[in-house]
């Protein structure tokens, strides 16, 4: 699914344009333990859907190699962090659904978990 | 035997702002010394995780990278209070972390752990009052 038609089922608002808005979104994670994020090394998680507000969730995403942070149920992260996301051109969505049923729209519109 | 590449970086204790860093910059100089992308995410992901545990545990520490050929090798030292059970540190789920690190999405009893799971080596050297060396090694050939 293109992260464009991710952002309209969502209906989410861009924070961040990532490096590639035309990125095809094939596997995410929703989490708000980074380290749990970081447990599979092997996954390759385009997006991270979190409820978790902090410089952390932008650092995990980089390290991760996580093209794209969502942060639900309407939460928006201050301008540092946002400087964070745009310096390691990592695209930063805030939608206002719950965690539950943002991941749940996504997964009927084909985005899968890791290793599905 | 060529010189390795080596990194230094201070990390600075209780600072959940700025923490990762270090991993930050040592993830970049490992791309542009063109290592693959698999072995750049291990290192930086068991980095990560020991540069928090730093920040979390030990107000701060260094950090020392030594990149080689095909090797990375990763000190983080710190003169926190210690590990008094290695063992016990090692079991996923086991923390002893303060609710800071929780609300940080860490402090879950995962960071050794996940250490131990990206690195091909890890060791710990550890003396109660006097602080914690942890030491990985990421090699970049399967």
């Amino acid at each position: 699914m293109k992260l464009s038609e991710c952002v309209d089922v969502i209906s989410a608002n861009v924070l961040v344009t990532g490096e590639d808005m035309d990125l095809d979104v094939h596997v995410a994670c929703g989490a708000d333990l980074m380290s749990d994020v970081m447990a599979f090394s092997c996954s390759t998680n385009q997006m991270m859907l979190t409820g978790l507000v902090n410089p952390q969730t932008i650092r995990t995403a980089e390290m991760m190699d996580v093209k794209v942070v969502v942060f639900v149920r309407g939460k928006v992260p201050d301008r540092g962090m946002l400087d964070l996301a745009q310096e390691k051109g990592i695209c930063v969505l805030s939608t206002p659904l719950p965690m539950f049923s943002a991941c749940g729209i996504l997964y009927q519109n084909g985005v899968k978990g890791k290793g599905e | 035997m060529i010189e390795p590449v080596k990194l230094e970086y201070k990390i600075r204790g209780s600072d959940f702002i700025n923490a990762g860093e270090a991993s930050s910059g040592t993830k970049k100089a490992l791309n542009r010394l063109g290592v693959s992308p698999a072995a750049v995410k291990r290192a930086a992901i068991a980095m990560y995780e020991a540069e928090i545990n730093a920040v979390i545990h030990a107000d701060g520490g260094e950090a020392e990278v030594f990149i080689y050929s095909d090797h990375v090798i990763i000190r983080i030292i710190d003169q926190g209070p210690g590990i008094p059970d290695v063992s016990l540190a090692m079991q996923e789920g086991w923390s002893t972390a303060p609710d800071i690190a929780r609300e940080m999405g860490f402090g879950a009893g995962m960071g050794l752990p996940n250490i131990k799971k990206h690195s091909d080596d890890m060791s710990i050297e550890t003396e109660i009052g006097k602080g914690t060396t942890v030491t990985i090694t990421v090699r970049f050939q399967v």
